[in-house]
């Protein structure tokens, strides 16, 4: 185990499958010298040099749609897109080809990619810096969408993602990169896809988050703690396809769910979450599912940003709705 | 051009101060700026990219203003209508099919308008300026796509962003004509967009210019380009920069007197105090702005969600609300 950050063990996932496995491949707008805007891949060009750590043009559908046609050439490419907007332009790639290469040739050409961006607000970022497009990807058949909470799972979703037999789309929390540290396991570590992680235990009420909403369910169900209302968090990790058995089982833990998301409200993963709770789980519910979502506007400037993330007063409001039904 | 440099000196110690966010210099740009804007009339458009954020100052837009939004304050949004400029476009390209597009609305509607799309080096190699290239040369719009070319686009240097010679060839390619300047020569940048002005005006269609210089500081703050690149082409650039250039020039025609010169460079910096005081006094934002303009009219559920935040914001209502549809 070694104390990591956020960052760090993004690195050290990308380091260590680069050396395990020779098809793997890095592209993207200033992953080289610079080791991209974050330094996810500080030194990995200088350790594997300029044709497997590659420095793109500006050009996000070059990226995307060359990595298309690396995995038919029998590759693993990684590619990195500088912030959650700027995935935009390559969209027209991922939905068309991406998400679709494996059914349109009946199963025989895949596309094991990677495409990694950093996601979310709360960094006082300009406009465009702290979208959350994630329902983008996951309305996106042949996609598997991921996104990791703490640093082990950093690590360990990054490395199964690279080792994926179909396109992951891979959000990378910005708030998380600097801010969080924790202990990560040294060498091989892979946690599966499609697994959600029971943050901890409790009795009255769930809570589902992902991303950097886990520590805002973290904050709440402390402050819960304290007036002996005991929280079950559960970190979905995996957005799409969403593993259904364990968000079943989190919600019927208590009877009482409020689902988290940072991304706006509409079509977004926490109503996904709260259809199929209502679908299979209706009978085991206690009160109305609750929902703390961004609000269905563009994220706002960074003055404001704090009114629309869910913080643990809105969260904890959700909450003592869902007690007193 | 004094101005602009004035403004972005101080916006870089604001920022250092962590008194303004992210801030994209352009040190060293004023000259195409300047000379780009100044060959425009009053009712041309404009679409500037996060790094022409200065070309409002040019159009009268109140400092002040420019600074709110880089401290995330909602005063900092502009109407382009006022300005007759774009929103700053942010996704590095994306700016270049609107200039197109108004340019060619301009001209359905009989009226002589010409757009000017600012954009760097880096957006050369993005879709969105091909396809608003090869747009403008097959409508024969009234635009002016103007390049800084300043050799990076963070810490990719232009001859890792094309193979070709010049970025003013591919100019070929979309059936206009492409125009190479210098970019830290002022007069030369305005004659080069007077002349694709009047072309555009009069009918002839677009025109690219590729201006050359150097982006002599970081791609923005934070950035810190000691990891990709040696200091010394930046100091280079610094010896022959635009302003130092014109100064030079004015004064050898005895133009310029150094007093003068000074009492620009003094009179800028007030107006720089004077703005971030004013930019610092702004309220607080109403939390309500969350909610404001994204559609004409609150949507029931936003109406819902600002009714919720206002209470939980109401002085000792954390965690009262019960959080259900009313
Ligand atoms: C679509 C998109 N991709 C990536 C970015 C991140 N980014 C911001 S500036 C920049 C470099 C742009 O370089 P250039 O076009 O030469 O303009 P300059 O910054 O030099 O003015 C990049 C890649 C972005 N803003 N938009």
């Amino acid at each position: 185990m070694s104390e990591l950050l956020f960052v760090e063990a993004l690195t050290s996932a990308l380091r260590e499958e680069m050396e395990r496995n020779p098809q793997v491949v890095l592209l993207g707008e200033d992953i080289g010298r610079n080791g991209g805007v974050f330094r996810v891949t500080l030194g990995l060009q200088a350790r594997f040099g300029p044709e497997r750590v590659v420095d793109t043009p500006v050009s996000e559908a070059g990226i995307v749609g060359a990595a298309v046609g690396l995995c038919l050439a029998r590759m693993r490419p990684v590619c990195e897109l500088q912030f959650d907007a700027f995935s935009y332009p390559a969209l027209n790639q991922i939905i068309t080809h991406v998400g679709r290469y494996r059914w349109r040739t009946r199963g025989t050409a895949p596309m094991p990619m990677v495409i990694r961006m950093p996601c979310g607000g709360g960094v006082r970022a300009p406009e465009l810096h702290s979208d959350s497009p994630e329902t983008y990807y996951c309305h996106t058949p042949g996609l598997t969408v991921v996104t990791p909470s703490t640093p082990a799972d950093a690590k360990g979703l990054l490395t199964a993602a690279m080792r994926s037999p179909d396109p992951v789309i891979f959000l990378e929390p910005k708030k998380l990169y600097r801010h969080l540290r924790g202990e990560v396991p040294d060498g091989e570590h892979v946690t599966p896809l499609g697994v959600v992680r029971t943050v901890r235990e409790g009795e009255d009420v769930t809570l589902f988050a992902w991303g950097a909403m886990v520590e805002v369910a973290t904050a709440t169900a402390d402050a819960l703690a304290q007036k002996g209302v005991s929280a079950h968090i559960c970190d979905v990790r995996t957005l799409s396809p969403l593993d259904e058995e364990g968000l079943l089982a989190a919600a019927r833990a208590t009877g009482r769910v409020v689902i988290i998301q940072e991304a706006p409200r509409t079509c977004g993963v926490a109503s996904e979450i709260a259809a199929i709770l209502a679908e299979r789980a209706m009978y085991d519910l206690k009160a109305p599912i609750q929902r703390v979502t961004g609000f269905d506007v563009p994220h706002p400037y960074f003055s404001i940003e704090h009114h629309h993330r869910p913080d643990p007063s809105r969260v904890l409001a959700a909450v003592h709705g869902t007690l007193e039904a | 051009m004094i101005y602009l440099r004035v403004f972005d000196e101080r916006a870089l110690i604001y920022h250092r101060h962590g008194r303004i966010g992210t801030w994209a210099i352009s040190w060293g740009h004023e000259a195409i700026q300047v000379g780009a804007m100044s060959a425009l009339r009053d009712h041309d458009w404009a679409f500037p990219s996060y790094r022409e954020n200065k070309v409002g100052l040019v159009r009268g837009m109140s400092p002040a203003d420019v600074l709110a939004g880089c401290r995330g304050h909602p005063q900092g949004w502009w109407n382009p209508n006022i300005w007759r400029l774009g929103s700053i476009s942010i996704p590095v390209g994306s700016q270049v099919p609107h200039a197109v597009g108004f340019a060619w609305g301009e001209r359905l509607q009989g009226r002589d308008t010409v757009a000017l799309a600012f954009f760097g080096d880096g957006a050369t190699s993005e879709g969105e300026f091909h396809e608003g290239a090869n747009l403008a040369g097959v409508l024969g719009a009234p635009v002016v796509l103007l390049c800084t070319n300043n050799q990076w686009a963070i810490s990719t240097p232009v001859r890792q962003q094309t193979r070709a010679t010049s970025l003013a060839d591919k100019a070929v390619g979309y059936g206009m004509p492409g125009v190479r300047v210098d970019g830290d020569d002022v007069i030369a940048v305005h004659l080069a967009v007077s002349e694709a002005v009047e072309r555009a005006r009069s009918g002839g269609g677009p025109t690219f210019i590729e201006c050359v210089t150097y982006r002599m500081q970081a791609h923005a703050f934070p950035d810190d380009p000691s990891v990709y690149r040696e200091d010394t082409d930046a100091a280079a650039a610094r010896r022959n920069e635009c302003l130092v250039r014109y100064e030079r020039y004015l004064q050898r025609l005895d133009l310029l007197a150094p007093e003068v010169a000074t009492r620009f460079r003094d009179e800028a910096l007030a107006r720089m105090a004077a703005a971030i005081t004013e930019a610092e006094a702004l309220p607080v934002p109403d939390p309500s702005l969350v909610f404001d303009h994204t559609y004409e009219r609150k949507t029931p559920a936003m109406s819902r969600d600002l009714a919720r935040l206002q209470a939980s914001l109401a002085p000792g209502a954390a965690g009262k609300d019960s959080g259900r549809t009313p």
